[in-house]
């Protein structure tokens, strides 16, 4: 989409706001659910040095000559944060809810397990116990349950064809397929065939739960009404498949369900040891969509917004220093991003250490200075008012309680 | 005998005591599911007949089962089947040198050749999957495809997969390990997708002289420790995967003479780090090439890999959670054997774990295994396989589409969602209602040439409106389905469809729970 095309996909989105968020103002009643969640994943370690880059680092531009970002002012160049950090020029439509102080980063965080394995990190990170591969659940269904308030279906839900590790175990989470057909009716939605498979699966052991939550949740997003009002909000143009079209759909579902809570999006490719680019090429092409997903979701989300945190994370950092092939290959620690209407933003949050050869971690990535817990204990803790107690069961054994920062306002 | 007495007999042997005899019919439909993509009309009857153990053995050395005519003239007209990677890649660039031209031709050129190659390779996957008698050799080609991915959306890759299945996949399912693994290491497919082909030592730098381009990529020799042989946490360190890095350095391709002369592999000097290397505690000294196939020889046979892939294959083959004793036998046969696959295989299937009550049904069907076998089951004669593959991309298992080296899981963690079994009941319902157009011949594929800019959210192959069906649907004999999947409906499934309209049966034989497992 041409960035021209695309600021006049926002400015139509603002104009038919209130006309269509018809049950927008539900949603901001004193309900238990009324205080959101989203988690974005970036599977596959995005290189969090190139995202907030520390361009007024000297050593910079030493472990990364082509790579690097330029300084701010040059074409393509970092986008200025606070006159140290940048933000990838890819990114340019997160920069409004940075002026807004709706955004912030916390820098040199992630999981304090050493492990370079994709895998185990994302295991790690989504049952939130570094270390410890048999946790049955994810720390997202263990929220489920410790929130106040009775949960129905839709209360946690991941948008994609398979149910995430850190929405799985025994609280109730649905998945959404991508794209439009999400909310659009199917064939179970036929009265004859419906009733049927109904009695099918009516009580069946192996199967039978996952067939009802299903099928209430489809009813639940039918009865939302998105499919109507994202064609009305797209005016005839709809936004390219993928991450700015579902980001569209979930805000508009979350406007209009009051009962959805928590929610969950995975996003994957950014695992690039070989010609990353820098201010454009391969990390700038996967970043784009990702930033106008994220600014569409914070303006179509409305006033849900203020009440929502999201949260973008990646398992671990890449490598500080470019390798032989213009990439960068698997490191430790990553930025996290934070956007919410109460999020303490215009900041980048954590115990920086800069880049300077000494400050690298193995010689060889940032080290993890926060653990990515603590900052999602917060988040639970203060935005979500999860009590004390349901705190130590969400992030069991968890040795950082305290960030050291705040990341809410007042 | 008292009660106490015989509880401790139970937990000694709780196979034995426990588990109820399974019935023949039973047996062939449990075997057809599990090394064989489910039943087609007849093949239950005919297993029972010729006695599971005589099935087994055919289909682990099935030098003597022959294609039906059909399915080789079928075959015989895929082109990328029999094309060489370097003709493929040729071609492959000189239709992405095209996307620069924006003239109207020249994308539809671009658009429908690209398509093509990659439609092409699925079809022969998906039509062998479907129809060929040698059905264990098809679930071993998805399982090694899948052990040592590579995606088809990165860069180059797309061309160079319908040889990598063929040349470094299909000849050694039931080879020695060895063989494989150097297969997969040399073919530019992984050495493309894994970034092999760039790596290289890490170059001198010269006093007043630009630094040189070029240097160690890691990813190939993590993936290959971590995922290919050993496995996560068998204790190799990130010390060893930089020296195991080193030790493959220069294991790359020439573009340029991939695509003239067909040569796929290069071992280049140039590029090869010279240092020693202290590996995995061996010293390695200078020696070219053969340091990574001493690296290759080491991993095949080292006893954490055998572990690994042995128990890779019970949990696929087994249970979600495969019996510990059953992974170390498999372990023991790969170690005695050099590796050899159909022997370890052997032990798998003439296990008494395999065979077990327990065992039966147990596993639940990834998107692939439930498309091809409600296809198998069906009977429905496939021309166009695109139906088939939008269904496992929406399922979220697009073929060739796994983007991570680790490939899809198998376990039903992984795939039992709430709008998992709403969607495989859709396809179902229009695979018996007729609705799919899989007798017409394939339209021009919609490209999916997202390059390396993918999204992980964006199904491989985005959902195109399917052409009207030339003639009117044609339900499926429900009947004739109830027949050919015999046991594997219960009871219960069965009385619930027999209170059921006609017209729907079929539809609900095909999206019941039973026929979500095999």
């Amino acid at each position: 989409m041409q960035r021209r095309d695309f600021m006049q996909s926002m400015a139509l989105g603002t104009s038919l706001l209130l006309p269509v968020g018809r049950s927008a103002w539900a949603a901001t009643g004193d309900s238990p659910t009324r205080q959101k969640l989203v988690v974005i994943m970036l599977r596959g370690a995005v290189d969090g040095m190139n995202v907030v880059a520390p361009v007024g680092d000297a050593n910079y531009r030493v472990l990364r000559p082509t790579i690097g970002l330029d300084k701010p002012g040059v074409e393509n160049g970092a986008l200025d944060l606070d006159g140290y950090f940048g933000l990838h020029p890819a990114l340019a439509p997160l920069l409004p809810l940075w002026q807004q102080k709706k955004l912030a980063f916390v820098h040199a965080s992630g999981s304090p397990d050493a492990t370079r394995s994709h895998f185990d990190a994302q295991d790690y990170m989504e049952s939130a116990t570094p270390g410890r591969k048999n946790t049955p659940d994810g720390w997202m269904n263990r929220l489920v349950s410790a929130l106040p308030g009775t949960s129905t279906p839709s209360r946690a839900l991941s948008i994609g064809p398979v149910m995430p590790r850190i929405l799985s175990g025994p609280s109730t989470a649905i998945n959404l397929p991508n794209g439009p057909a999400a909310t659009r009716p199917d064939l179970l939605d036929r009265p004859a065939i419906g009733a049927a498979f109904d009695q099918l699966y009516a009580g069946h052991e192996r199967f039978g739960r996952a067939y009802q939550d299903g099928r209430s949740a489809h009813k639940q997003v039918m009865e939302a009404g998105v499919s109507k009002e994202m064609m009305a909000a797209d005016n005839g143009a709809p936004l390219p498949y993928g991450f700015p079209d579902d980001a569209a759909r979930l805000a508009t579902l979350m406007r209009n369900d009051p009962k959805i809570q928590i929610a969950f999006v995975a996003l994957g490719g950014w695992d690039t040891h070989a010609n990353q680019g820098a201010g454009t090429g391969q990390l700038a092409n996967r970043l784009a969509p990702l930033g106008q997903g994220l600014a569409i979701l914070a303006q179509r989300l409305g006033p849900v917004f203020d009440d929502t945190t999201v949260v973008v994370m990646s398992e671990f950092g890449r490598t500080a220093r470019q390798n032989g092939n213009a990439g960068t290959d698997h490191g430790h620690g990553n930025a996290m991003w934070l956007l919410g209407g109460k999020v303490a933003g215009g900041k980048v949050y954590g115990d920086w250490q800069g880049v300077g050869d000494a400050a690298l971690n193995e010689g060889r990535d940032l080290p993890v200075t926060t653990d990515f817990r603590s900052v999602l204990a917060q988040v639970a803790e203060k935005h979500l008012r999860l009590p004390d107690r349901q705190l130590s069961q969400l992030f069991p054994a968890m040795p950082q309680k305290e960030a050291g920062f705040e990341l809410y306002r007042g | 005998m008292t009660l106490r007495a015989l509880a401790c007999i139970a937990l000694l042997f709780p196979l034995q005591l426990l588990a109820a005899p399974v019935p023949a019919d039973q047996q062939a439909l449990h075997v057809l599911n599990r090394i064989a993509y489910g039943p087609k009309p007849g093949d239950i009857e005919r297993v029972t007949a010729m006695g599971v153990r005589k099935y087994i053995d055919s289909q682990l050395d099935p030098s003597s089962l022959l294609y039906p005519p059909e399915l080789d003239a079928r075959l015989d007209a895929i082109g990328a089947l029999k094309r060489p990677a370097g003709d493929m890649l040729a071609e492959f660039t000189e239709l992405r040198r095209e996307v620069r031209d924006e003239e109207e031709g020249a994308r539809k050129r671009r658009q429908q050749g690209v398509g093509a190659m990659s439609l092409q390779t699925s079809q022969a996957r998906v039509l062998r999957a479907i129809d060929s008698p040698r059905q264990l050799e098809e679930v071993m080609v998805d399982f090694w495809f899948n052990h040592f991915n590579v995606f088809f959306d990165k860069g180059e890759v797309r061309p160079l997969v319908a040889s990598y299945e063929r040349d470094a996949i299909r000849p050694y399912v039931f080879g020695r390990f060895r063989d494989m693994l150097g297969a997969t290491a040399k073919h530019p497919a992984m050495l493309y997708y894994l970034d092999n082909y760039l790596s290289s030592a890490a170059p001198m730098q010269q006093p007043n002289k630009p630094k040189p381009r070029g240097g160690l990529n890691e990813n190939y020799a993590r993936e290959l420790m971590e995922l290919h042989t050993l496995g996560v946490n068998s204790g190799y360190s990130q010390k060893d995967v930089t020296e195991l890095a080193r030790m493959l350095t220069g294991w790359t391709y020439d573009k340029k003479a991939l695509m003239r002369d067909n040569e796929t592999f290069r071992f280049d000097p140039k590029r090869h780090d010279r240092g020693v290397k202290l590996w995995l505690g061996r010293q390695v000294g200078d020696e070219g090439q053969a340091e990574g196939e001493y690296a290759l020889d080491v991993l095949a046979m080292h006893p954490a890999t055998a572990r690994h892939i042995s128990y890779k294959l019970a949990q696929y083959f087994v249970q979600d959670e495969p019996p510990k004793a059953l992974v170390e036998r498999m372990a023991r046969t790969w170690l005695d054997t050099s590796g050899n696959l159909r022997s370890v295989l052997r032990t798998l299937l003439t296990s008494e774990e395999f065979m077990a009550s327990d065992s039966v049904g147990a596993k639940f069907k990834t998107p692939y295994q439930f498309v091809i076998s409600a296809a198998r089951a069906s009977a429905t004669p496939v021309v166009n396989v695109t139906p088939l593959l939008n269904a496992m991309s929406g399922l979220g298992m697009p073929l060739y589409g796994c983007q991570t080296p680790d490939g899809y899981k198998n376990t039903q963690e992984a795939w039992l969602n709430p709008d998992a079994l709403s969607r495989r009941i859709s396809f179902a319902s229009q695979l018996a209602e007729g609705r799919l157009p899989l007798a017409l011949a394939p339209a021009a594929p919609a490209e999916s040439m997202g390059g390396n800019m993918m999204m992980a959210s964006t199904p491989a192959s985005a959902p195109a409106p399917a052409p009207a069906p030339a003639a009117p649907p044609v339900r499926l004999d429900s009947a004739l389905l109830g027949a050919t999947l015999g046991p594997a409906i219960s009871s219960r499934t069965q009385g619930v469809i027999a209170a059921s309209p006609e017209n729907l049966r079929a539809a609900l034989l095909l999206g019941s729970p039973d026929f979500m497992q095999r």
